[in-house]
């Protein structure tokens, strides 16, 4: 007897098919899902028409073992409904790829991961699409299995016993991923996911759904194609140089936001996908430099229409003429663009589409469009011939405007109008034309706005903003992999707050004495400006003394001395420096056997050797840092290379307390953008540590070493010298490795007030 | 003494007047007062001093002004002979000895405790003390002195102190406009007028970076320089990379945004 709410499982084998074949297949199938049998005809149909019949068997077979593994008759409806579609797809025969997929099926049904079947089922079609081929389609199974293996949790080590979190999300976003990046850079995203968040379920779960900024920023590393950001500068140059026109250039995402968003003058700047691929054998950039004098020449030449009393289709069309108008002066003063147009601009055969049952519309602007660029057009029909000759008359004698072309189009549109227009169904193929915007910049709405009614929410009053400069980032070097993490450490600059500037003179009185040495030996190396070197053979003048003296010499057979003439030098020191103070938590340990704290030494250090700089004219700025995580490393501003060595700089440096981590490289990266900015000849970052790199959230030593090698390799390479000065006894372990031969360990820290003027003395020499 | 000849400009030098220059500068010369020609480089002041001095007939003493130079470079050293020491004059002297215009080209380049020199000559004196020597020049009913400096040069040290400055009449130069830039090109060099007018363009389109990421626009004379390779059978987009991208940048992305200029400007 039946149980009302509870399907019987016989009467869903027992269903009847449509035909005696699908009645066959169904029974072969030896399914009681009756989800399943509902569809089934409709699956069995399309089986038939992609699935030769010799292997439609081994389908039903596969299907069998989908249906049978206890998870459901979801992934027996994602088979059935999907495969033939990959079958088709691909265009090749089903026994090249069904026993792999049926591998690694039989494989995640023995882990922990099974469930992960329905989602690699769904989602194998759009899979296909992108891949196209059969090896690829191997690749990326064993690609989510390693996934799977390695993300796969275990208890005590032993064996794996909890699934992984990341595997359904991945295969849920496979097909946007491989929309974005080749098989080679989805590895790559995927290595670096399961490094960067291997302890962390969530975060893991997070990064696979593309929900996480880390996981985003890595995908567009590993964008295919020209990167925005790469070529960023070279667009804003070329559309200054070519168009003096210096609108901020602002991309959006294309793999996030809504698909068919077209490049669009915006108020604040001209806004542009942020990658781009090759496409009719144009490079991305070329597409970019397209698309950005299309706009900018909008931006010269268009004007604002009111669009309120045209229909849709008079809109399009104008849109359409005023874009080829556009683009014909665009050629006119760049005739080098043209083939790089021309190439991007569809050329739709004339014939394909048939306006009789479809929607032309589209396809005769593109045609239209395509005559006014191409003078070589293939195109015979009459109105686009005449109007084409029509915009170009229009031309002749000027730039015309958007409103004379317009009614240009208004006409063609009344001439070529027919029924067809109306129908929903369009011929979209052959007419999205790549380097144009979406012309919003075009229109004016007289009655948008009018409403009086408003449902917006009131504005909410912002936020208050946090004291300081907004976080710059920097990038950090993950040694493991050889590459840069993007965006990866914030760095937040703020003024120090200020302490008592009495003190710091205190400090200085106490070291009078050494003050007064240092001083004598900073008037030694103080440059005279202009100096004369007499007594040279060759020189800019006689020296008239000498001369006379060994006139005299010559005259009365003496050997003459020809060192006879005089020359100046100029004797500068030209020299910016920033000294870096490592702020973190163990400066604040007590000196074995006394009362002072490492830091409270290093305070009278730095005053010493501030006031010996100031003494010395080279320009100082010192600043002093601290991190905590990756997302806070604060960058304390001290004394700024204009600011006077005065009150309130001693007042900050006096206020200088301990706390935190060691995030040294991204600090070395912001000290070093402080000094790219100088024009100094030597350009000097001086850095007071007392302990290696370190941060909370970072588990591997070497990690952090081998980024603050890199941040002083780049900063080499700008012509900027590190030196370090440690004042940790073990340094030796280390410090080689990042700063080469350029540090010291200054041993007695007690001394260190007299050590780091004496140290930085000896290095400016 | 030395022939003033040797110093005469003997063949007309083309110089495309862009305004009344040559007039006022004619009557500057009349009443013998300092002229100072400012301008970027490369734009025809050093040509307008030639062309000045070959329209008046007089002999023109140029100095290219440098860091190293000191007062004794300008107004002359002893120097040793076989008879003993002997008194050579610098160029400056020299053109106030034999009346010619003496033209210092570039001079914010000298150091400014060199230029003082230069004052006496400058205001009603009209005299150079030549203190080593113990003599007193009277300059020349025909000297006149013409400075000429850059002002958009990219340095906080390198300006004319306000007492060299208010000593001089000034002449701004600029780039000549498009049309008469083009015909300059096509006259100096003999290219084709439409052609010139393209290599204008790309100069331009080089000119509107200067700020951004330019110290300097590209020059008239880097155009002519363009101009004279094409004539000598380069392709325009090669000339154009080769005499006014490549010297004035080493920028990999300012190269890249002219190099597509080049390529949107020439068919």
């Amino acid at each position: 007897m039946a149980v009302p709410g509870i399907r019987n499982v016989a009467d869903a084998r027992q269903r009847l098919m449509a035909t005696a074949e699908s009645q066959a297949a169904w029974t072969a199938l030896d399914c009681g899902f009756a989800a399943v049998a509902d569809v089934f005809d409709e699956c069995w149909a399309a089986a038939r028409q992609h699935i030769a019949p010799a292997e439609r068997p081994a389908f039903l077979d596969a299907a069998r073992t989908i249906g049978k593994l206890g998870r459901g008759a979801e992934p027996l409806l994602a088979f059935l409904e999907g495969w033939p579609r990959v079958v088709a797809t691909l265009a090749l025969p089903q026994s090249a790829i069904l026993p792999t997929l049926m591998d690694s099926i039989r494989r995640l049904q023995k882990s922990p991961n099974a469930p992960a079947v329905t989602p690699l089922l769904q989602t194998l079609g759009a899979v296909a699409e992108r891949l196209r081929s059969a090896d690829a389609l191997a690749d990326y199974q064993t690609l989510a299995l390693d996934l799977a293996e390695r993300t796969a949790g275990s208890i005590h080590g032993r064996q794996t016993t909890h699934p992984s979190p990341a595997l359904p999300n991945f295969l849920r976003q496979a097909p946007r991923l491989l929309g974005l990046l080749s098989l080679a850079g989805m590895r790559r995203w995927i290595d670096s996911g399961i490094r960067l968040t291997s302890p962390h379920p969530e975060q893991q779960r997070a990064y696979f759904a593309l929900a996480s900024p880390e996981s985003r920023a890595l995908l567009q590393r590993e964008r295919e194609g020209t990167l925005f950001a790469d070529v960023e500068r070279r667009l804003g140059l070329g559309l200054a140089a070519l168009w003096t026109d210096d609108s901020p250039l602002v991309p959006y995402s294309t793999a996030f936001a809504a698909p068919g968003l077209r490049p669009y003058l915006a108020a604040d700047g001209m806004r542009l996908p942020d990658a781009l691929g090759t496409l009719s054998g144009i490079d991305g950039l070329q597409r970019y430099r397209a698309m950005l004098a299309h706009l900018a020449a909008h931006r010269q030449w268009s004007r604002p229409l009111v669009a309120d009393n045209w229909s849709p289709l008079q809109r399009l069309a104008v849109e359409t003429f005023e874009d080829a108008r556009i683009d014909v002066l665009l050629l006119r003063r760049f005739p080098g663009l043209r083939p790089v147009l021309l190439a991007l601009h569809p050329q739709p055969a004339e014939d394909a589409c048939d306006p009789e049952r479809i929607n032309s519309l589209r396809h005769r602007l593109t045609c239209l469009s395509r005559a006014c660029l191409d003078a070589d057009h293939p195109y015979t029909a009459v109105a686009t011939r005449e109007f084409a000759a029509g915009l170009h008359a229009l031309l002749a004698d000027g730039e015309a405007s958007t409103r004379a072309v317009a009614e240009l189009a208004l006409a063609w549109a009344a001439r070529t109008r027919v029924p067809s227009d109306q129908y929903a169904n369009v011929h979209f193929a052959d007419t999205e034309i790549d380097y144009r915007d979406d012309n919003r910049h075009l229109w004016t709405f007289i009655e948008a706005g009018d409403e009086e009614d408003s449902f917006d929410p009131p504005p909410t009053l912002a936020k208050p903003e946090r004291a300081g400069l907004p976080p710059r980032h920097y990038p950090e070097w993950d040694g493991a992999t050889q590459s840069f993490r993007p965006d990866w450490a914030a760095v937040y600059e703020a003024l120090h707050p200020a302490g008592n500037p009495a003190d710091i003179d205190r400090l200085l009185e106490r070291h009078a004495l050494l003050a007064r040495r240092l001083k004598r030996l900073l008037d030694l190396l103080k440059p005279q400006d202009r100096v004369r070197l007499r007594y040279q053979e060759d020189g800019s003048e006689l020296d008239l003394d000498v001369a006379v003296r060994a006139w005299t010499d010559w005259r009365s057979g003496r050997l003459p001395d020809p060192r006879i003439n005089v020359s100046h030098r100029t004797n500068g020191r030209d020299i910016s420096v920033l000294l870096l103070i490592d702020l973190s938590q163990s400066l604040a340990a007590r000196l074995p056997g006394s009362e002072q704290r490492i830091l409270d030494t290093a305070r009278e250090a730095v005053a010493l050797l501030g006031w010996a700089i100031g003494e010395l004219g080279d320009a100082c700025a010192i600043a002093g840092f601290h991190s905590n995580t990756r997302h806070e490393v604060r960058y304390h501003h001290i004394k700024g290379f204009s600011e006077a060595w005065d009150d309130t700089v001693k007042a900050r440096l006096a206020a200088v307390e301990a706390g935190y981590s060691t995030r040294m490289g991204a600090a070395v990266r912001h000290a070093g953008h402080a000094l790219s900015g100088r024009h100094s000849e030597k350009r000097i970052l001086l850095l007071l540590t007392d302990g290696e790199p370190a941060d909370i959230d970072v588990t591997d030593p070497d990690y952090l070493i081998a980024d603050t090698r890199q941040a002083v390799e780049t900063l080499a390479a700008e012509g900027i010298s590190t030196f370090c000065l440690s004042l940790d006894p073990n340094a030796e372990r280390y410090i080689g490795r990042i700063f080469g031969n350029r540090w010291r360990v200054l041993d007695r820290i007690e001394n260190l007030p007299e050590q780091l003027p004496m140290a930085y003395l000896n290095l400016t020499r | 003494m030395t022939s003033p000849d040797a110093y005469r400009i003997r063949k007309q030098p083309f110089y495309q007047p862009q305004g009344n220059e040559v007039d006022l500068y004619e009557a500057a010369y009349a009443a013998r007062l300092p002229v100072m020609l400012k301008g970027p480089t490369g734009c025809g002041k050093s040509r307008f001093v030639e062309y000045m001095a070959w329209k008046l007939g007089k002999p023109l003493v140029s100095v290219a002004c440098n860091e190293d130079m000191t007062a004794a470079d300008l107004v002359g050293r002893y120097l040793l002979d076989a008879g003993g020491t002997r008194w050579q004059d610098g160029p400056l002297t020299l053109a106030a000895r034999i009346g010619a215009i003496c033209y210092l080209d570039e001079i914010v380049e000298a150091r400014q405790d060199t230029l003082v020199v230069i004052h006496p000559l400058t205001d009603h004196r009209r005299a150079l003390p030549l203190d080593k020597k113990g003599e007193q020049l009277a300059a020349h009913p025909d000297f006149q002195l013409v400075i000429s400096y850059n002002p958009g040069y990219q340095s906080l040290v390198k300006d004319l102190k306000q007492s060299t400055k208010q000593r001089f009449t000034a002449f701004s130069f600029d780039y000549p406009p498009a049309a008469l830039e083009g015909q300059i090109v096509a006259a100096e060099t003999g290219i084709a007028a439409a052609l010139a007018e393209q290599l204008v363009s790309v100069a331009q389109a080089g000119r509107r970076l200067k700020g951004h990421v330019l110290d300097e626009g590209i020059s008239t004379r880097l155009i002519v320089y363009a101009a004279t390779l094409i004539v000598h059978g380069i392709p325009p987009a090669d000339a154009c990379r080769m005499a006014m991208v490549r010297p004035i940048t080493d920028d990999a992305d300012v190269i890249d945004a002219l190099n597509h200029a080049i390529a949107a400007i020439f068919d």
